[in-house]
């Protein structure tokens, strides 16, 4: 046998393999922040003006809620000097049982309870008065009942370990009630293993702050929400955690109120569940591993801003769902990790900037009956897809964001490529009609599939563009840490 | 022993062509660009999951069938010694799949420890794509043997294999897409599960996806899938199908090399 032919043999099929391994490396995805062209970092500066200056009408909602924001809360003052009786209940005390107190105690006293073990039924609290505990004292609801209702304007809670509400199919029962009355402050309270937590039924002007909020649900239908908001005004919910609630935070009817930095993780539903409640402002808030992440609903005029949405996975899981809100702004906010990151339904004239979504499944789930939504400056990193919508309409802007997916070049070197971006993949199409596609996510043949459909769209929205792709990621620290 | 000896000789014969080297270092700067410009351990495994996906099978198949042929006289040589022809194959064997995969082994690996990405959870991961690679590149060795085996043409041999190639990685999931296309008023679930056993390519990339694009599986189907693989059977079933597709090429090549008539 020749020497020669192995040989020739062997160079045709490494030539092969040459040219098949630089054809690989063509298609292959370019890591992100390769950029062969390096922009000016002013570019993304500039899409932050621009975002700024065509924000719409969302921004300018901002003005009355800002007013709150680090101020004094809502509630009427109060003198500095505490002037009325104290009233001092425990064991060994002249008071022994705190419904005791409340009976003797007038408007303006206060009323200090020692740590200790109350099992004393349902107490109502139908004066203005402070309820202090000191040392932890357990109020007990032994299972069976709501543990304080009160009913009266200007009453304060604080101090006390509040366990074990009674549950009920009829009846809302509740650690803590506020019915009809005005100025509430709960402060600094543990509440365990309650149906419902803190439950405000047309209270106003309320101060609901570092509450620890804990229970250990296992079912919607029997577990309540940690912190239950129902027509409402102007109520203030801070520092709070919430966890193991069926909704961490609900909010029905709520007129400007401000939730911020609160924690609410590990509930059954949402982490937030916020409907019909206008001119609402929240902020610096985490919403972790919930059973369907954070959902609002028929509101406009809503501002979000700086929160976290984290980790909220399931077969129907949202970090937030917007449906029917119009004339908000959603900025500065991370999305990490959720199954779907944004789903925007029946939602117009929403603002969408500065945010992070990253390692999301879908990014942005955009139905086509939200109209004139505009998304700008913000970065998308390494979701498997980063919008998906359910027509060839497009009625929404998307401009100047930052696609970690994005194949284009910038020559002019002005920070945004020359090429537009569609971030509707031909692939997220497929799995939307046929859930079933999904396990070919990654193969070569949708890849291939994708190429082709990039050169000549014929399923994707045409008019879904980012005409002007940022090059380099959004820059700015991290507003929410 | 004879196995060891021949499977030295060829370690020695493919260093000296050092195409073995070149694979390794091809995967090396590649990963190793691949930290300096995207950051993350995460992230460089899911772009190195394409590379690992498409490459490893087409050199190991490739390749494969240029050894086989390439040794021929060596073997016709060695079948004249008072050699079994069962040593003859595995010592041939070892010789091509051991150098490629410790060489992809390292290539991947080394810029991973140099770069510290092995922090976090990425380590399984890893582990799990180095494992994948390794296993493609026994199960593509494998085709490739029983390829060269079966023709006698080289060009043609070449062929098959190019065309073997193309059908795992392309042809085979386009028939997918067709079968769930048309059977759509079906659930399929289960069937695509079934069909993604019979691709050792599928097969790898779904146990890499489940280690990293957790979120977007969460969907119903995607539970079903994570589900399946998630679940001890499910891992049991990927892995009896990965060494099934390890054994039984080799086992025919090996026949088919015990009947051959050289």
């Amino acid at each position: 046998m020749s020497r020669e032919r192995p040989r020739r043999a062997r160079t045709f099929a490494a030539m092969t393999v040459v040219g098949i391994a630089l054809l690989l490396l063509a298609l292959a995805p370019r890591p992100e922040g390769t950029a062969l062209e390096l922009p000016g970092s002013e570019a993304a500066a500039s899409a932050r003006a621009t975002a700024a200056t065509q924000a719409p009408t969302g921004h300018d909602t901002a003005t009355p809620h800002q007013s709150h924001e680090g101020h004094a809360p809502a509630t009427p003052s109060r003198p500095e000097t505490f002037t009325g009786t104290e009233h001092v209940v425990g064991r060994g005390e002249r008071l022994e049982r705190i419904s005791d107190a409340l009976e003797v105690a007038e408007a303006g006293d206060r009323i200090r309870v020692r740590g200790g073990h109350y099992r004393e039924g349902p107490l109502t609290i139908d004066r203005s008065i402070e309820l202090i505990g000191e040392g932890w004292p357990v109020l007990d609801g032994e299972g069976e009942h709501s543990i304080l209702t009160v009913t009266a304007n200007d009453v304060r809670i604080q101090g006390f370990i509040l366990r074990d509400s009674g549950f009920s199919h009829i009846r809302d029962h509740a650690a803590i009630t506020v019915e009809e009355s005005r100025g509430c402050r709960i402060e600094h309270n543990r509440l365990e293993n309650n149906f419902f937590g803190i439950y405000l039924a047309r209270a106003h002007d309320c101060l609901v702050r570092h509450n620890d909020i804990r229970s250990s649900a296992t079912r919607e239908a029997t577990s309540g929400n940690g912190i239950h908001l129902w027509d409402v005004d102007r109520v203030q919910v801070e520092d709070n955690h919430i966890t193991g609630h069926r909704d961490g935070i609900y909010l029905e009817f709520a007129q400007g109120a401000v939730i911020r930095s609160n924690r609410s993780e590990g509930n059954l539903r949402y982490g937030l569940h916020f409907m019909f409640s206008n001119e609402s402002f929240y902020v610096n808030n985490v919403f972790a591993r919930n059973g369907a992440g954070v959902a609002v609903m028929y509101s406009r005029d809503v501002i979000m801003s700086r929160n976290q949405f984290l980790d909220n996975w399931g077969t129907s899981a949202y970090g937030l769902l917007v449906k029917d809100v119009q004339d908000s702004l959603i900025e500065e906010n991370l999305f990490r990790g959720n199954t779907v990151a944004i789903h925007s339904e029946g939602s117009d004239r929403l603002t969408f900037r500065l945010n992070r979504l990253e390692r999301n499944g879908w990014a942005v789930k955009i139905l086509a009956n939200s109209q004139d939504n505009y998304f700008t400056a913000n970065n998308f990193i390494d979701n498997t897809f980063d919008v998906i919508t359910n027509s060839r309409q497009n009625p929404n802007t998307f401009d100047a964001n930052y696609w970690s997916q994005y194949r284009g070049y910038d020559l002019e070197g002005d920070g945004t490529g020359d090429l537009a971006h569609r971030p509707v993949r031909l692939f997220s199409f497929i799995v939307e009609t046929k859930p079933v596609a999904l396990i070919l996510l990654r193969s070569f043949f949708v890849d291939i599939l994708e190429v082709a459909e990039r050169v000549l769209p014929i399923l994707t929205p045409e008019t879904l563009t980012d005409e002007n792709p940022l090059m380099i990621e959004v820059p700015g620290g991290e507003p929410w840490a | 022993m004879n196995t060891l000896k021949i499977a030295r000789y060829q370690l020695r014969d493919v260093m000296r062509s050092r195409w073995v080297l070149l694979y390794g270092i091809f995967f090396l700067l590649m990963t190793d660009a691949l930290f300096r410009f995207g950051g993350s351990g995460e992230r460089v495994l899911l772009s190195l999951m394409n590379v690992v996906l498409i490459a490893i099978p087409l050199v190991a198949i490739v390749l494969g069938t240029m050894y086989l042929y390439g040794s021929r006289e060596f073997t016709e040589l060695l079948l004249t010694q008072p050699v079994r022809r069962r040593s003859l194959f595995l010592g041939l064997f070892a010789g091509l799949a051991l150098p490629m995969s410790v060489a992809f082994v390292l290539g991947t690996g080394l810029p991973f420890w140099a770069h510290g990405g092995l922090a976090g959870g990425t380590g399984s991961s890893l582990l799990l794509l180095l494992g994948t690679g390794v296993g493609l590149t026994l199960i593509f060795a494998s085709l490739a043997f029983l390829i060269a085996l079966s023709t006698e043409d080289r060009i043609r041999g070449l062929g098959i294999s190019l065309g073997v190639w193309v059908f795992f990685t392309v042809v085979f999931n386009g028939l997918v897409m067709l079968a769930i296309y048309m059977l759509a008023d079906y659930p399929m679930e289960k069937p695509v599960l079934a069909l993604s056993l019979l691709n050792p390519v599928d097969l790898g990339r779904i146990l890499l996806l489940l280690s990293f694009d957790i979120s977007a599986l969460m969907g119903f189907t995607g539970a079903v899938f994570r589900r399946f693989f998630g679940s001890g059977l499910g891992q049991g079933v990927a892995i009896a199908a990965m060494a099934a597709w390890v054994v039984i090429p080799f086992a025919l090549g090996l026949r088919s090399f015990h009947r051959k008539n050289f």
